[in-house]
């Protein structure tokens, strides 16, 4: 009886998400969609088939990127449509994708400094820290710093600044000096696993163990084992706290 | 902050938090893990897998007869997208000639190009959407490698074993263990920044199933990390590899001696249909999130439709554990806009927990992920009523992410799930302060096209690797053990492939084989309008779509990507 009344209720708190409705301006034309929606749900709801312009749906891959504006709002707006909410009047429209040249390089022949992003990314030095690359990244990182830091060529500061860029280039479409933002922080965090990365003996010396063949005779002995006498085994093992 | 209605119930987690924080830290179990009778009584009354209706035997194809899940089936007995007697031309005169074809430009696929132009093969990704749209690049927690002294390969090997119930292929199990600490290496020296102690030495952490702390990671983002770094380098070599980005696969192509010799594509640009000739074919293609199996709600890439099974499937390939689908325990369920979003078993692995109303453990929180899941799915069902309901009508446990703090100090979450900060920021939620609201998510594809460790299948020629490939995880697979797949057979499907194409002379081109699924499925009296691969999901809703089919005459088109009549939509997830 308890959960019937709960069900009513609940039913009801539906309807009344149903009920509420916002316009927004896909490529200019009106469409209706629920408020809660995200804006590729939106675009989705409005009937589109989307082929270019998503991609993971859960903010990591950046093949979302959208610009749009809301009424009374000069501001040229940026975001992910997998992850940012419609809001009433919103005019929109998904970019395809971001023409840009991604420089061919040999990892091996760079060294981790300034040099690097001389040779690779040039276009980089053309930053005047006008900040607006900040202002575009849907993830809100440090963008105009990190670029900073390319020029002076710390190259560590680079990758942890840009670890969680999606690479949907929206800080490269909006730059005044038409630097490719994402792809120097691709660079350095390539830069700095090689080559600032503290080494792991204790992966040095695995490495030397399974080259030498250390584990074959275990190997031959587990995968000897039939389900009973294996299940027995992984059962009985003892657990890392 | 939680909406009122649910704020309260938060305050019973953390009522019962120290408490917990105290047996955490005492180093005993905080839940006493399942053993083999409890784990086998779960799953079998719990999982989405042993529910009515979710397995069916299929009625065509190499393993007819067999029982696999629903929505496989139903995908396997559809229509092809090529008349093979109207397209005699795209046989004569292949638009593409080369010596390895890559379907899928994942992590499995970016390997295997890589390794192959090591070996100075050239090689042709195709792929269905960019380069990098791939389930990879969202794997957030970690990758499994026996890194640290008091682990070893073999250690490993045991637990992906017992994770899989001991049906893995040994063979397989035993190349992935036991390549994977070269794997660390070789992503280092392509530049993967991974997490590390002040000594230099892997920063490893629990995982659900582990035996030894043996995930490594790169924060909460080793996919975007491992993915960018393999398609970087992957376009640093445009004379030895070439991309098609939004041209998937619609058909493998045969010989006439049965040899696999490429594949047609289908430009969704143009709806052009275009032939690939190719001494050697790998199938690198994903999982089958998108088919929202029972109805449930997927962490899977837009893309993960399935295609290379039915593609390797009509071409004669066997499929195995394909009667088994992995739900993540910890997908979100609150707010709305991210239901089904992945939440990374690395918060658990770091000592968060599953909490039910009450703000009680109801199981150790690092049980195999179909056990896990299956007991959440327990604590949510009405046997035990003790799930948090939201208002839009879903159903979840708490995932106490503050304890973690608790247990290794301040600013720990913050620095070490920067990824999963932001997507509960963006909606004003802290997860530093705040638990989550959890529930099973449709997450991984089990099983697949059947491999060797050469991943070689039973067609020559064709090699498959990472989600598409069945047999290294059994009938579940643990976590960390995906991103550990994709690049160990990555790698290996580059080299053997490359190693066969150096020496195949291929015959006449044929889709002889497209034209006998065709006689057997009505063979088989399947009268169906489906036409697969799928390539994409349909979220149309339902009074669009009737409109856009009357358009069509009620017919849906062979080529339009409007044609898709298989709108599974994300029904509730209710118990």
């Amino acid at each position: 009886m308890q959960r019937e009344v709960e069900k009513t209720e609940h039913l009801g708190k539906l309807e009344q998400l149903r009920a509420n409705m916002v316009n927004v301006y896909i490529n200019g034309k009106r469409h209706i969609v629920p408020e809660h929606a995200t804006i590729m749900r939106a675009i989705e709801y409005a009937g589109h088939q989307i082929i270019r312009g998503a991609g993971c749906r859960e903010g990591f891959c950046g093949a979302c990127g959208t610009i749009y504006r809301l009424p009374g709002d000069y501001k040229l707006h940026t975001g992910l449509a997998c992850t940012t909410l419609v809001k009433e009047g919103m005019a929109l429209t998904q970019i395809p994708s971001v023409p840009m040249e991604k420089a061919v390089y040999d990892l091996e022949k760079l060294t981790p400094d300034v040099n690097a992003i001389l040779q690779v990314y040039p276009v980089t030095f053309r930053c005047v820290a006008c900040g607006t690359c900040n202002k575009a990244c849907p993830q809100n990182l440090p963008v105009m710093d990190y670029i900073q830091s390319a020029m002076r060529g710390d190259i560590a500061a680079v990758a942890d600044m840009s670890f969680d860029c999606v690479a949907c280039g929206l800080c490269a479409l909006r730059c005044p000096a038409e630097i490719i933002q994402h792809e120097v922080g691709i660079l350095s965090k390539r830069l700095t696993g090689r080559y600032l990365r503290k080494e792991s003996k204790e992966l040095d010396d695995r490495l030397e163990e399974i080259h030498s063949g250390k584990y074959n005779s275990e190997y031959v002995k587990l995968m000897g084992l039939d389900k009973v006498a294996l299940s027995e085994l992984y059962y009985g093992r003892d657990v890392e706290p | 902050m939680y909406p009122e209605y649910l704020s309260g119930q938060v305050k019973l987690v953390e009522k019962t938090r120290p408490k917990r924080v105290d047996l955490a830290l005492s180093g005993k179990p905080v839940y006493p893990p399942m053993n083999a009778e409890e784990r086998e009584d779960v799953l079998s009354k719990y999982h989405p897998d042993y529910a009515p209706g979710a397995k069916r035997a299929v009625r065509v194809g190499p393993n007819r007869g067999q029982e696999l899940t629903t929505e496989v089936a139903t995908i396997l007995e559809a229509h092809s997208m090529i008349r093979p007697k109207l397209t005699s031309t795209l046989l004569t005169e292949p638009d593409y000639e080369t010596d390895l074809l890559i379907i899928g430009g994942g992590g499995a696929g970016c390997w295997a190009a890589i390794t192959a132009a090591r070996k100075g093969m050239k090689s042709l990704i195709a792929t269905k959407l960019r380069m990098g749209d791939a389930y990879t690049m969202m794997s957030e927690g970690g990758m499994q490698a026996a890194v640290s002294r008091t682990d070893s390969p073999t250690r490993h090997y045991l637990d992906a074993m017992g994770g899989g119930h001991f049906d893995n292929d040994p063979a397989l199990v035993r190349v992935l263990t036991e390549d994977a600490p070269e794997v660390v290496r070789e992503l280092e020296n392509l530049g993967v920044m991974w997490d590390k102690m002040p000594d230099g030495s892997m920063q490893v952490l629990h995982g659900g199933g582990t035996s030894r702390k043996r995930m490594v990671s790169c924060r909460d983002y080793i996919g975007a990390i491992i993915m960018r770094t393999l398609m970087d380098e992957v376009r640093n070599h445009p004379d030895m590899i070439s991309v098609r980005e939004f041209e998937p696969a619609v058909e493998l192509l045969l010989d006439e001696h049965g040899k696999c010799a490429g594949a047609i594509l289908y430009s969704l640009d143009t709806e052009q249909f275009l032939t690939v000739k190719a001494k050697a074919t790998i199938i690198a293609t994903g999982g089958f999130g998108r088919l929202h199996i029972r109805g449930f709600a997927t962490t899977n890439h837009y893309g993960a439709t399935g295609d290379g099974l039915v593609i390797a499937y009509r071409a004669g390939a066997k499929l195995k554990y394909m009667d088994s689908v992995q739900y993540h325990p910890t997908g979100a369920v609150f707010p709305e806009q991210i239901a089904g979003f992945l939440i990374t078993e690395k918060i658990r692995g770091a000592g968060g927990q599953p909490l039910n109303k009450h703000g009680e453990l109801f199981v150790f929180p690092r049980e195999p992920r179909d056990v896990e899941s299956a007991a959440i799915i327990r604590e949510c069902s009405p046997d035990r009523n003790n799930g948090i309901d939201t208002w839009v009508g879903r159903t979840g446990v708490w995932l106490d992410s503050p304890i973690i703090e608790e247990i290794y100090g301040e600013g720990y979450i913050r620095k070490q799930f920067p990824g999963m900060c932001r997507q509960f920021d963006r909606f004003g939620i802290d997860i530093v302060k705040e638990p989550m609201l959890i529930y099973p998510s449709l997450h991984y594809q089990n099983g697949g096209v059947a491999i060797n460790e050469r991943c070689e299948t039973s067609i020559p020629g064709l090699y498959v690797a990472g989600e598409a490939s069945g047999g290294v995880h059994g009938r579940n697979r643990l976590m960390g053990n995906s991103v550990l797949d994709y690049n160990v057979f990555g790698r290996r499907a580059g080299q053997y492939a490359t190693e066969y194409a150096q020496t195949v002379t291929l015959g006449r081109l044929s889709l002889e084989h497209v034209a006998a699924h065709e006689r057997e499925m009505e063979y088989a009296g399947i009268d169906t309008d489906l036409i697969s691969p799928l390539i994409l999901p349909s979220y149309t809703p339902q009074d669009v779509k009737n409109h856009q089919l009357a358009r069509l005459g009620n017919v849906p088109a062979l080529h339009s990507m409007l044609r898709s009549r298989f709108a599974p939509g994300e029904r509730r997830t209710r118990p």
